[in-house]
């Protein structure tokens, strides 16, 4: 069996991978946010699972949350309350948006998996008191962690930690560039199954499977034979759970070369330092890191930032993917298409809620677009 | 149908309000500095620097009243903002950059101060204001308090008071008068009280006011609250209600049934809404929403008001667990002796109205009366099936009239 293939079924059955490592005798502890503390879980001992929306109809949620929230809360809550999250050992929720708040708040009233944390992150990074108080929010989930596991975190396991998941963001970070450079080495749906299952598999081994995974790229094992000139894309938004949508993308002729993603490029930028207090070494990196629309460190930040990112990878285009009812997304969006347009970067929008828009509907979408550029 | 009395107060408070508006958009003439805050927000600093502080909340709700909420609305999403979000948001962003409105746009801010204690969305709004006026923005961060208010919550917030006061020190290039806040927070306290003593004259039957009166008079609590124009007005409203009370004059001719409203007001649909609850002898005694700006006396106190303002803003009602929301509306049922609990479910406020079935499910568990849910987008009229409203209203009053009381 290839390394891609290991990837591509952790991120296919995610709860099947969560209880291979349940098994083993690890506590598994699941999360939507990319602001989540992995480090500090994984010194634990424990093992992070990142949750995703539902495939199935809702049903239950609909007793908790109206048709006006955003599909990622209503499906992990479907999930949840139905029983298909029954390999979780406990659940945290940092501070992210208004509906992930409450969303805490109904899972913490309507669910017993055993560990439960709310993490209020500031929403700011911008200041000396906000860094402080992050750091000392993280100290207490460290704190609840221990008690929870009757155990101490020691800043030697917490470094040891930071090493994998330093590792791990070097990885991702490669395989990014390696795509950039050579779109045709592996494709865009793969490579979101990668990320994915990065933030599903045993982390320990992940550093192993993922040199490996490069050096097979390497060697060609996935090239894809489809070479004809795509158009290079940045795709900006918070999730992206759809494979199909960079295999329709790459069909239309277009082709992902970075992303402003929370499953992506967010989730594993920058590296936590070795020295001083773990707790502000990851809160350094929080504070440093693309933020979140949900977050402030500046006015124009993300735009700022995305216009880089378009420029370094001398991408042509930008396509938002956006999950319908997203508030911090939504009211982002028109600063930044405005940014984009004094600059000369086409951008498009694409609204999805748990499935995506029928694919003849997006393929004519993005070739309309391609065509543009 | 006998009409419901009329408020005397009303005048004073048109007197009022016109009189704070032409005040603040002639700011530049007079050289006082204007400040955009959240309607959550700590705004006894303000007034202490002598900044006029000005609400576009409390301007979203002006243009919800005056139906241009859907016109507003659809101009925001010309701009490319979604539907989907705040209908408050969406109309005073297109109202600001056309000028438009009730009252043709607000006067231009030197300063922004948006507090989450309500809202994350507040946070994404100011944002946009402060690219279109760039202007200097100031985000007042209080952690959620979903279970409790934590120490390092407390010190957090302690430590952005500080930071609130030299920013305004610096944006009014003088010094903060700590003698003159002291005066301003007695004076917000007391004005405080006197909004709840107003809201607890509704415990009367019949209740010489409803919730929807209450949104009304509403506007100087939130807006000029530490002025002693405020005070001096509730002390007014109060003794007409309390005349009210004791001639037994209730605001709805005959209360019969009584209830509790939740959420914000559907702006543009007060008076039908009014209309059809009086219609079927109900009236609206008690609400979360006017006693949102009452609500934290239970941790502000004169003697170290700055101190205390960041436990009271940051234990918000919004910004607390709905369990916590939910056990906050059973104690109101018992107060205000409520037959049942009407729950505005807001498209434009997830905040608010997420949760909204958990904490019906509580109260019907626990306060054993029934719940309707009817959905809206407070200000985008739009968005409002009257139809559809108005059979859900007819048989819930017909489920509430069939229980013995």
């Amino acid at each position: 069996m290839n390394e891609l293939s290991l990837f591509i079924q952790a991120a296919a059955h995610p709860d099947e991978c969560a209880a291979r490592i349940q098994n083993q005798g690890k506590k598994i502890i699941g999360y939507l946010c990319s602001y989540t503390p992995e480090e500090i879980i994984h010194a634990a001992g424990a093992h992070p699972v990142r949750l995703f929306g539902t495939g199935e109809t809702i049903l239950n949620a609909d007793r908790h949350l109206q048709s006006y929230c955003c599909s990622l809360a209503r499906g992990v809550l479907e999930n949840a309350v139905s029983g298909r999250l029954d390999f979780l050992d406990g659940a945290v929720f940092p501070h992210t948006c208004d509906t992930i708040q409450r969303l805490s708040d109904i899972w913490r009233l309507n669910t017993d998996f055993g560990f439960f944390a709310d993490v209020v992150l500031p929403v700011k990074f911008d200041t000396e008191s906000a860094r402080d108080y992050l750091r000392e929010v993280l100290e207490k989930f460290k704190e609840e962690l221990e008690r929870w596991l009757n155990i101490t975190i020691t800043d030697q396991s917490l470094g040891r930690s930071f090493e994998i998941y330093n590792t791990i963001r070097k990885k991702l970070t490669e395989l990014y560039e390696l795509k950039s450079e050579n779109p045709e080495l592996i494709s865009g749906r793969d490579l979101a199954a990668v990320v994915k299952g990065t933030m599903i598999m045993e982390r320990d081994s992940l550093p192993d499977h993922l040199g490996r995974l490069i050096a097979e790229i390497k060697s060609g094992l996935y090239t894809r034979s489809d070479t004809g000139k795509k158009k290079r894309l940045i795709l900006s938004g918070s999730i992206c759970d759809h494979p199909d949508f960079y295999e329709l993308l790459e069909k239309s002729g277009g082709i992902v070369v970075g992303d402003d993603l929370c499953t992506g490029e967010r989730f594993f930028e920058g590296e936590i330092e070795q020295t001083g207090s773990p707790m502000k070494a990851i809160s350094r990196r929080y504070a440093e890191r693309t933020i979140c629309p949900a977050k402030h460190v500046s006015e124009r930040a993300r735009g700022e930032a995305l216009i880089k990112k378009v420029k370094d990878r001398n991408a042509q285009g930008v396509i938002f993917l956006f999950v319908k009812f997203c508030d911090p997304h939504a009211f982002d969006y028109p600063y930044i298409k405005e940014m984009l347009e004094k600059e000369s970067i086409p951008g498009i929008m694409i609204e999805v809620e748990d499935q995506l828009p029928p694919e003849g509907q997006l393929k004519t979408r993005f070739e309309t677009f391609i065509h543009m550029l | 149908m006998a009409e419901s009395p009329k408020i005397k107060m009303d005048e004073k408070m048109k007197e009022i309000m016109t009189g704070y508006y032409i005040e603040a958009k002639t700011a530049s003439e007079t050289g006082k500095k204007v400040a955009w805050i959240t309607s959550g927000g700590p705004v006894e600093p303000l007034i202490a620097m002598d900044v006029i502080p000005v609400y576009p909340e409390n301007h979203g709700a002006m243009i919800g009243a005056s139906k241009m909420g859907g016109d507003l609305c659809e101009r925001a999403e010309a701009m490319g903002y979604s539907g989907d979000l705040c209908s408050y948001a969406r109309s005073d962003i297109a109202s600001a950059v056309i000028e438009g409105g009730p009252i043709g746009g607000l006067p231009k801010p030197d300063m922004l101060v948006a507090c989450n204690n309500i809202c994350g969305t507040v946070m994404k709004w100011y944002e946009v204001l402060a690219r279109f006026y760039n202007v200097p923005l100031f985000i007042f961060d209080t952690p959620m308090c979903h279970t409790e208010y934590r120490e390092e919550s407390k010190r957090y917030v302690k430590r952005q008071v500080l930071e609130y006061i030299a920013f305004l020190e610096t944006v009014c290039k003088k010094k903060f008068d700590y003698d003159v806040m002291a005066e301003v927070g007695r004076r917000s306290i007391q004005a405080q009280q006197l909004w709840q003593a107003v809201l607890d004259t509704a415990m009367a039957r019949p209740s010489p006011m409803t919730a929807f009166d209450g949104f009304y008079h509403l506007a100087l609590i939130v807006t000029l609250r530490g002025t002693q124009i405020a005070v001096e007005y509730y002390k007014d409203l109060l003794k007409e209600m309390e005349e009210r009370v004791s001639r037994g004059t209730g605001a709805v001719p005959n209360e019969k049934y009584r209830l509790m409203w939740d959420n914000l007001p559907i702006w543009y649909r007060l008076k039908w809404l009014s209309r059809k609850f009086a219609a079927h002898n109900a009236c609206l005694v008690a609400d979360t929403y006017n006693t949102a700006w009452c609500r934290s006396l239970r941790y502000i106190h004169s003697e170290d008001f700055l101190d205390s303002m960041a436990e009271g803003y940051t234990r918000m009602y919004l910004n607390i667990g709905i369990d916590q929301m939910a056990d906050t509306i059973i104690e109101m049922v018992q107060k205000y002796k409520a037959d049942g609990l009407v729950m505005h479910s807001n498209r434009s406020c997830k905040p608010y109205s997420f949760g909204q079935f958990d904490i019906a499910r509580m109260v019907r568990e626990r306060a054993g009366i029934p719940c309707l849910m009817i959905e809206s987008h407070m200000v985008d009229e739009r968005s409002f099936s009257e139809s559809q409203t108005e059979t859900r209203i007819d048989a819930f009053m017909e489920m509430i009239s069939s229980t013995p009381h």
